[in-house]
């Protein structure tokens, strides 16, 4: 070979034809408003964390969260009252997400949601003051050792981890895109971008401190384990269609994509992996959920994170996952219902009965209220297994009923304290509807909410969903679901009984008498359990309108 | 070669992880297993890029290194501050939390 052929290999003469120009993609800002706002308002809360001094940090989060919230949720509602949710439902941003009614509900909702959990996050009064400065449930200083002297130090110069917030806002802002991404590597980056300041918010109790670290390291290790599940799972779904797009791999389940190049003909359309890699994508979605045989980590992180995490987290996690879940198994796998059908069943019952049941047993009040969300989880499932477009619709309409129910009982376990914190174990909660029978009663409210009572929320949201199931052909699921509802009504009704009827111990804990923030997080709470469980109808044709999704 | 031989060791290497994370004890260790069932999933990616003939695959293992950096510095801060008020880094012994 000569010297100008080798050389002709790696250079191009400059008369040869220009490369041709690239495109620019084309983005719909505006369409894409609501993750945006919240993800800028984030990077901003980190500056403030660099260059605020620390004594106007908390105010300065406090307020650029709330208003970024607020803008994002009006964003939304701009968005949907601009018909993006019905008729101008579209893919936007090259085919990455989807603007459409479910992903705008669902954003909405998750805004509504973090928006009254930063209320709970900003409580300052429930803490005594520690040498003069009022601190709220976050550790003085993360990585100082729990008891170790730099701790003394850090809680005597009244630091606070004011970082929360941007973390915060941060799994909001993964949240919004987890229910509207529209391709598997925008759902998985969107995974990871909430679940990475799950992990570390769940760290930062103040009080408790070992076992906050020992509920981050679990809940840590068990969710990058799912997530590696849910990587492979969406290389073989690659694998079998070739595209990582939605629309592509439903076109190729269903059989009717239109042009492919001969390359990949040869090698796409394997069904073991389709099989396969779906089995492992759905796996990691259903350890997000929380729904048994993946749900081991669910009581031992509630019970450890700080309980306005908690309480965030719970209802949260569960809307967007239950988002990303929908549109996975509606929009790319329609044509594969009759093999993840079944499986879904058994999952759902399992899960029904298993949160049930072991919640019977739990002593904790934050343990019970995570074996209570597993519970739901399965009743939400019984819905997506309905195959419908009530079952999208009245799916929404639980998630919303319930992540507010949710964070109202969550706040309320702030407020029962002892000296060692927040008193969770059961029997400190007896006699408390005497001691503060407002507290008490509200939250009986919220248990008889989740109990799915009539004139709550949780009643309108486990009737649609049941109703949706049974008109699906799951009519053996809403027996089950109704049994087990039976089963857990038992243990919410004990926990009332507990509150109301019997003595109150000496030594119980007292009812700490909070800021507005968390007056107003639980006064929300209230307003929509009673609103949505005495006046549906609005929202289930709200749902009913949000519930088609866009291909 | 069959490029196919790379997804049998892609499997083989994710097994090998998730065999790690099940049956060790140190969290690093179960860590380490961790990474290497998303670089298996990389491997994946790239095999099937190649064998496919696009590069979505390709810039899909980019993003996935990103990721795993990224969760590289949120594991470690907590097994280090796990470790630092423990002075031991053993999944067993964090039980506070029992039925």
């Amino acid at each position: 070979m000569s010297a100008a052929a080798v050389h002709s290999l790696w250079t191009t003469a400059a008369t040869a034809a220009p490369i041709a120009k690239i495109d620019a993609p084309k983005i719909e800002y505006g369409q894409l408003s609501p993750s945006l706002i919240v993800v800028g308002a984030a990077l901003v809360g980190v500056l403030i964390e660099a260059f605020v001094p620390r004594r106007s940090r908390y105010y300065a989060q406090m307020l650029l969260s709330a208003v970024a919230l607020a803008a994002a949720f009006a964003a939304v509602v701009a968005l949907a009252a601009d018909g993006y949710g019905t008729t101008k439902a579209h893919i936007a941003a090259m085919g990455a997400i989807a603007v459409d009614g479910p992903s705008l509900f669902l954003q909405g909702t998750i805004l509504l949601v973090g928006l009254i959990a930063l209320f709970t996050f900003g409580e300052r009064r429930l803490d005594p003051e520690a040498h003069g400065n009022r601190v709220d449930s976050f550790a003085a200083q993360a990585a100082a050792v729990p008891g170790s002297e730099s701790e003394q130090a850090a809680v005597k110069a009244g630091f606070t981890t004011t970082e929360v917030f941007p973390l915060l806002l941060f799994a909001v802002a993964g949240m919004l895109i987890f229910p509207s991404a529209n391709d598997l590597l925008t759902l998985f980056v969107a995974l990871e971008v909430f679940s990475l300041p799950l992990y570390l918010l769940c760290a930062l109790a103040r009080r408790k401190r070992l076992m906050s670290q020992e509920a981050a390291v679990k809940y840590f290790l068990l969710g990058a384990f799912a997530s590696a599940f849910t990587l492979f799972g969406i290389a073989l779904l690659y694998g079998y269609a070739g595209s990582v797009s939605y629309a592509t791999i439903s076109q190729v389940v269903d059989g009717t994509v239109t042009s492919v190049d001969p390359a990949l003909a040869d090698t796409m359309g394997n069904d073991a992996l389709l099989l396969i890699g779906t089995a492992m994508l759905v796996m990691g979605l259903l350890f997000k959920v929380g729904a048994v045989p993946f749900h081991m980590w669910t009581p031992d992180v509630y019970q450890g994170a700080p309980t306005p995490v908690t309480g965030f987290m719970a209802a949260a996690t569960k809307v967007a996952a239950f988002g990303a879940l929908l549109r996975l198994l509606y929009v790319v796998l329609p044509g594969l219902r009759w093999d993840w059908r079944p499986v879904m069943w058994g999952v759902a019952i399992i899960t029904m009965l298993g949160g049930a049941i072991v919640a019977i047993t739990q002593t904790d009040i934050k343990r019970l209220l995570a074996y209570s969300s597993i519970a739901h989880a399965g009743f939400i499932l019984a819905g997506v297994i309905a195959t419908s477009k009530d079952g999208v619709s009245s799916v929404l309409f639980y998630l919303a009923a319930y992540s507010f129910v949710t964070l109202g009982a969550f706040a309320v376990v702030t407020l029962v304290r002892d000296a060692g914190g927040e008193a969770t174990h059961l029997s400190k909660w007896a006699g408390l509807g005497r001691r503060s029978p407002l507290v008490a009663a509200v939250f009986a409210v919220f248990l008889l909410a989740f109990a799915g009572i009539p004139l709550t929320s949780g009643f309108a949201g486990k009737f649609a969903v049941f109703k949706a199931a049974a008109e699906g052909g799951a009519v053996p699921l809403v027996v089950i679901g109704v049994i087990s509802s039976a089963i857990a009504a038992f243990f919410y009704i004990r926990v009332i009984v507990l509150m109301f009827f019997s003595e109150p111990r000496p030594e119980g804990p007292t009812v700490a008498v909070p800021s507005p923030l968390t007056t107003t997080a639980i006064a929300m709470g209230v307003v929509v359990t009673l609103v949505l469980g005495v006046a549906p109808q609005y929202f289930l044709n709200l749902a009913s309108q949000a519930g088609v999704f866009v291909r | 070669m069959n490029p196919v031989n790379y997804l049998y060791l892609a499997a083989l290497l994710f097994t090998i992880g998730a065999t790690g994370v099940l049956i060790r004890r140190n969290a690093i260790v179960v860590f380490m297993c961790i990474e290497l069932m998303l670089n298996a999933c990389n491997l994946a990616f790239v095999t099937f890029s190649r064998m496919h003939g696009n590069l979505d695959g390709q810039v899909i293992a980019f993003f996935t290194m990103v990721v795993a950096a990224a969760e590289v510095v949120v594991g470690l801060a907590i097994i280090v501050s796990l470790f630092r008020s423990r002075h031991s880094a053993s999944v067993d012994d964090a039980s506070l939390m029992k039925l």
